[in-house]
C-alpha cells in the first residue's frame, strides 16, 4: 500500500496559475481541494438557512392546534422540502464534502484529491440540484409526500413536484457517490510514502467508513427512485398495489440507503470530534485502535439495521427480532467512542473555547439521542412511538444535536486555517449558549408529545398539546436567533479578526504544519510525515514528531 | 466519580417515579409501561452519569490562563476499554432479552400466519386471472395478513369481537361482520378480545391508539391484523400516524370502550335489518358517529 500515484514529496515547479485567483476562484470550476471544500461549506450554509426558514414555518404553524398559518398542502410541501434540504443539501455535503475535501489530502500527505476534476464535478452538481428542488415549489407544487416519499402517497400527490424531487435527489446522490469514490481512492492510494493506515488521523477512518457506506447504499436509493419515477410517469406498478405492486418493498429499498445515511451524516462528525478534542485538551486521542474498529463495526452493522424503520409496516416477527438485535448492537461501538472521548478529556488541559463547547454539546446531545435510539430499537417500545414526535425528537438529537453541533465546532476549530484569522470567542460562546438552550428547549419536549399521542407530519393536533408545542417553537426561535452571532462572527472575523498565525492551537495534525491559509498544493516544501497525529502529552514536545522529511 | 454515582442514583429514581405516558387502557399497556420504566431508568442514569463525568472533567481539568503545557500522555488503557465494551454489551443484551420477553408477553411472537407473502401472490394471481384489480381481491379478506398481535394469542377465540377496518383519505370505517354494523367510531366491550382486520383503500395509513400503546400500519393491497383487549372504559383517540395527504392531521376517530351491556345495547341499536350488508369500495357508506 505504499504505492502512490504521484510522488507528493517532489516539490512542484512554480507554474503560471491555470485557475482564477482571489475570491473569484470560489465561483469557478476550481480543482483545488481547499477551494472545493469551502465551496461545499458556504453552499451548505446557504441551504441550511433555507431549511431553517422552512423549519421556522413548521414551528409557526404548530403554535396553534389548528391548521391556520398555511394551507395543508403547503405544509406538506414545507416539511418535505425541510427534510430533503437539511439532509441532502446541508448535512451530507458539508460534513463529507466540505470537511472531507479540505482535510483529507492534508491528512494523507497529498497535494490534492485523487480525482480533482471529478471532485469539482461532484460539487457543481449540488447548486443546480438544490435550485431545482426549491424551484419545484414555484412551478406547480413541490413534493408533498415527506422526504421518505412512500408510495402510494407519492404516486397520488402532484406528479411534477414528486418527479422534480426524484431528479434532484438523484443528482445529489450522484454527487455523493462521486465524492465517496474520490475519498476511498485518496485515502487508500494517495498516502504519502511511509505513512501507514494506522497512523492516519481518525477523520480519515471516519470518511473511509462513510464513503464505503455511500458507495454501497446510495445506488440502491437511486435505483429505487428511478422505479418510483417509472410508477409516476409511465404508470408502471412496481410499488403501486392497485397495479399489483408492493408498497412495502419500496420501504425496504428506501431504508437500505436511508438508514446508512444516518451514519453517512454521523460518522464524519465522529471523526471531526476526534480531531478537535485532543487539540484543545492537549492529550492524545484515547484508544486509537478501538476507535478505528468501532468505526468499522458501525459501518458493517449500519448496513443491516434498516428495517427498524418498519416495525409497524407488517414485517414478520423474525425480522423484527433480527433488526432489534442488530440495531441495539450498534450502541456498543458507538458507546466505545463516547467513553474514549471522555477519557481523552480526563486528565487533559481543556480550553473551553467555542470549538470545545460545541464538541461537548455534541457529546451530551448525541448520548441523549443514542439512548432514545436504543429504546426505539426495541420492537414493543417502537410500536407505540413510531411515526410520532418522539421519533422527530430522537433524530434531531442525532443529526442536529450531534452532527450540526460538530459542524459549528469544526468551523470554529478550522476557521484560522481557512482564513488565517481567529474567530471571535465571545460571539462563539454566545452562539453556543443560545444554540444549546434553543435546541434542547425545542426538541426535548417533543419526546413527551410523541409518547402522549402527537403523530409527526401533522399541521393540526389535539389542543392538549398546545403549550408544549409553543415551548418547542420558542426553542426554535432561539435557534434561529443563535445563527446571528455566528454569521456576524464569521463575516466580521474574516476581515477584522485577530491574526491567527499558522498554528494557533499548537496542533500536530498535518493541516496545521503549513501556512494559514495554506498555499496551492498545501505545502511549500515536501509534505511532512506525521506518524503521531495525537502525540500530545508532557513527554512530547509539540512539533517534535511533526515536519520531518525523509 | 462520586458525583456520577449520585447522578446515576438520581437517574434511577427519576426513571421509577416520573410518569410520561398517558393512561393505560389495554391489556398490553401495563406490560409496555413496565418496559418503558426499565428503559427510562437505565437511560436517565446513563445520561446523568456521562454528563456528570463530562462536567467534572471540564471543571477539574480546565486549562488555567497562561498554562501552555500538555495533559497526560495517555494513549489508551486496554482493561478500561474492555470494561466499557463489555458493560454496554451486557446492558444492550439485557435490554434485548427483556424486550423480547415483553414482546412475547404482548403476543408479538405468537405463531403467526407468516405465509402472507404466498397468500399475497396467490391472491394477486387469482385476481389477474379473473381480471380484477389485485387490491380489490384482498377485500375478501381470505388471505391471512402480516400480523402484529396484541396481548396473548387471542384473535381467534369464540368470543372475540371481529372488526374489519378500512382506512381511506381521511377516515377510518369500522365494519362488524357479525352484526353488519358500519360505523365511523370503533365500539368495543371492555375485557374482551378484539381482532381488527385492516386494509387501506388508497395510501398507507396507520392505526394508533396511544392509550393502548398499539400501532399498526394499514396498507393498501396487504391486509394487516391487530388484536387487543381493552381494559378501561372510556373514549380514546384513534390517530392516523402515517403521512397520508393534506388532511393527515385531521384523520382521527374514537374508540369507545364500554361495559358489555352498553356494548350489546349499541350493537342492537345500530344493527341494520338482517340483510347481508356489504360496502361497495367505490361508494363508502357515510360515517355515523
Amino acid at each position: 500500500m505504499t504505492l502512490t500515484l504521484s510522488p507528493p514529496t517532489a516539490a512542484p515547479e512554480p507554474q503560471a496559475p491555470l485557475q482564477p485567483q482571489g475570491w473569484l476562484r470560489y465561483f469557478s470550476f476550481s480543482v483545488d481541494h481547499k477551494v472545493i471544500g469551502l465551496q461545499y461549506l458556504v453552499c451548505g450554509f446557504l441551504f441550511y438557512f433555507v431549511g431553517g426558514a422552512l423549519a421556522g414555518m413548521i414551528r409557526t404553524e404548530l403554535l396553534t392546534p389548528l391548521s391556520d398559518f398555511m394551507p395543508r398542502e403547503t405544509y406538506n410541501e414545507v416539511l418535505t422540502l425541510h427534510g430533503t434540504v437539511m439532509i441532502f443539501l446541508w448535512i451530507v455535503p458539508v460534513v463529507n464534502g466540505a470537511f472531507g475535501n479540505y482535510l483529507i489530502p492534508f491528512y494523507v500527505g497529498a497535494r490534492d484529491m485523487a480525482f480533482p476534476r471529478l471532485n469539482a464535478v461532484a460539487f457543481w452538481l449540488i447548486p443546480p440540484a438544490g435550485l431545482l428542488l426549491i424551484s419545484s415549489y414555484f412551478i406547480g407544487s413541490a413534493s408533498q409526500s415527506g422526504w421518505t416519499a412512500y408510495p402510494p402517497l407519492s404516486l397520488t400527490t402532484p406528479a411534477s413536484g414528486q418527479v422534480i424531487w426524484i431528479l434532484s435527489v438523484l443528482l445529489l446522490g450522484s454527487s455523493s457517490i462521486l465524492g465517496g469514490i474520490n475519498f476511498i481512492a485518496t485515502i487508500l492510494k494517495l498516502r504519502r510514502p511511509g505513512l501507514k493506515m494506522l497512523q492516519l488521523p481518525m477523520f480519515c477512518w471516519a470518511l473511509l467508513g462513510t464513503s464505503i457506506l455511500v458507495v454501497l447504499s446510495t445506488p440502491v436509493l437511486a435505483g429505487t427512485l428511478v422505479l418510483l419515477s417509472f410508477d409516476i410517469i409511465a404508470h408502471t406498478g412496481f410499488f403501486n398495489p392497485a397495479l399489483g405492486g408492493n408498497a412495502v418493498v419500496y420501504q425496504h429499498l428506501f431504508w437500505f440507503y436511508s438508514h446508512p445515511a444516518v451514519y453517512i451524516m454521523v460518522l464524519p462528525a465522529f471523526g471531526l470530534v476526534s480531531e478537535i478534542l485532543p487539540v484543545h485538551a492537549r492529550k492524545p486521542l484515547f484508544g486509537y485502535i478501538t476507535m478505528v474498529y468501532s468505526i468499522l463495526a458501525i459501518v458493517v452493522l449500519g448496513l443491516v439495521v434498516w428495517a427498524h424503520h418498519m416495525f409497524t409496516s407488517g414485517t414478520p416477527p423474525w425480522m423484527r427480532l433480527f433488526f432489534t438485535i442488530a440495531t441495539s448492537l450498534i450502541a456498543v461501538p458507538t458507546g466505545i467512542k463516547f467513553f474514549n472521548w471522555l477519557a481523552t478529556l480526563w486528565g487533559g488541559k481543556i480550553a473551553l473555547n467555542s470549538a470545545m463547547l460545541f464538541s461537548c454539546g455534541f457529546i451530551f446531545n448525541f448520548v441523549f439521542g443514542g439512548i432514545t435510539g436504543v429504546a426505539l430499537a426495541q420492537v414493543p417500545f417502537d410500536i407505540h412511538v413510531h411515526d410520532t414526535y418522539f421519533v422527530v425528537a430522537h433524530f434531531h438529537y442525532i443529526v442536529y444535536g450531534g452532527t450540526v453541533f460538530v459542524i459549528f465546532g469544526s468551523v470554529y476549530h478550522w476557521y484560522p486555517k481557512f482564513t488565517g484569522r481567529l474567530a471571535n470567542e465571545t460571539l462563539g460562546r454566545l452562539h453556543f449558549v443560545l444554540t444549546f438552550i434553543g435546541f434542547n428547549l425545542c426538541f426535548a419536549p417533543q419526546h413527551w408529545l410523541g409518547l402522549n399521542g402527537m403523530p409527526r407530519r401533522v399541521a393540526e393536533y389535539d389542543p392538549q398539546f398546545t403549550f408544549v408545542n409553543q415551548v418547542s417553537s420558542v426553542g426554535a426561535l432561539l435557534m434561529a436567533i443563535s445563527t446571528l452571532p455566528f454569521l456576524i462572527n464569521v463575516v466580521y472575523s474574516a476581515f477584522a479578526g485577530e491574526k491567527a498565525g499558522d498554528n494557533p492551537w499548537r496542533a500536530l495534525t498535518p493541516e496545521w504544519l503549513t501556512s494559514s491559509p495554506p498555499p496551492v498544493e498545501n505545502w511549500k516544501g515536501p509534505a511532512p510525515l506525521v506518524t503521531h497525529p495525537y502525540g500530545y502529552g508532557e513527554a512530547a514536545e509539540p512539533q517534535a514528531v511533526g515536519a520531518s522529511s525523509p | 466519580m462520586g458525583l456520577s454515582v449520585v447522578l446515576v442514583l438520581i437517574g434511577l429514581w427519576v426513571g421509577q417515579n416520573v410518569n410520561l405516558l398517558p393512561i393505560d387502557a389495554s391489556a398490553n399497556a401495563p406490560v409496555y409501561d413496565e418496559l418503558f420504566q426499565v428503559l427510562f431508568s437505565i437511560g436517565t442514569s446513563l445520561l446523568l452519569g456521562i454528563v456528570g463525568l463530562l462536567i467534572y472533567s471540564l471543571i477539574r481539568y480546565r486549562r488555567l490562563a497562561g498554562d501552555t503545557g500538555d495533559g497526560l500522555a495517555i494513549e489508551g488503557n486496554l482493561p478500561l476499554e474492555i470494561f466499557w465494551t463489555a458493560v454496554p454489551a451486557i446492558v444492550v443484551l439485557f435490554i434485548g432479552i427483556y424486550s423480547y420477553d415483553i414482546y412475547e408477553r404482548m403476543g408479538g411472537m405468537a405463531p403467526l400466519n407468516d405465509h402472507s407473502v404466498h397468500a399475497m401472490h396467490n391472491a394477486a394471481d387469482q385476481a389477474m386471472e379473473s381480471g380484477m384489480v389485485p387490491g380489490m381481491a384482498m377485500e375478501a379478506g381470505d388471505g391471512p395478513a402480516r400480523v402484529w398481535a396484541g396481548i396473548s394469542p387471542t384473535g381467534s377465540g369464540a368470543d372475540t369481537v371481529k372488526v374489519d377496518v378500512t382506512a381511506m383519505q381521511f377516515a377510518f370505517i369500522f365494519r362488524y361482520p357479525e352484526s353488519g354494523i358500519i360505523s365511523g367510531e370503533l365500539h368495543v366491550p371492555v375485557g374482551q378480545a378484539v381482532a381488527l382486520n385492516m386494509e387501506a383503500k388508497d395510501v398507507i395509513h396507520a392505526f394508533w391508539v396511544p392509550q393502548f400503546r398499539l400501532k399498526q400500519d394499514v396498507i393498501p393491497g396487504q391486509p394487516t391484523l391487530l388484536s387487543f383487549t381493552a381494559t378501561k372504559e372510556g373514549r380514546y383517540p384513534i390517530i392516523c400516524a402515517e403521512l397520508c395527504g393534506p388532511y393527515h392531521g385531521g384523520m382521527r376517530s374514537t374508540v369507545v370502550v364500554e361495559d358489555p351491556e352498553s356494548y350489546s345495547a349499541w350493537v342492537t341499536k345500530n344493527s341494520p335489518a338482517p340483510l347481508p350488508v356489504s360496502v361497495s369500495p367505490a361508494n363508502p357508506v357515510p360515517l355515523q358517529s
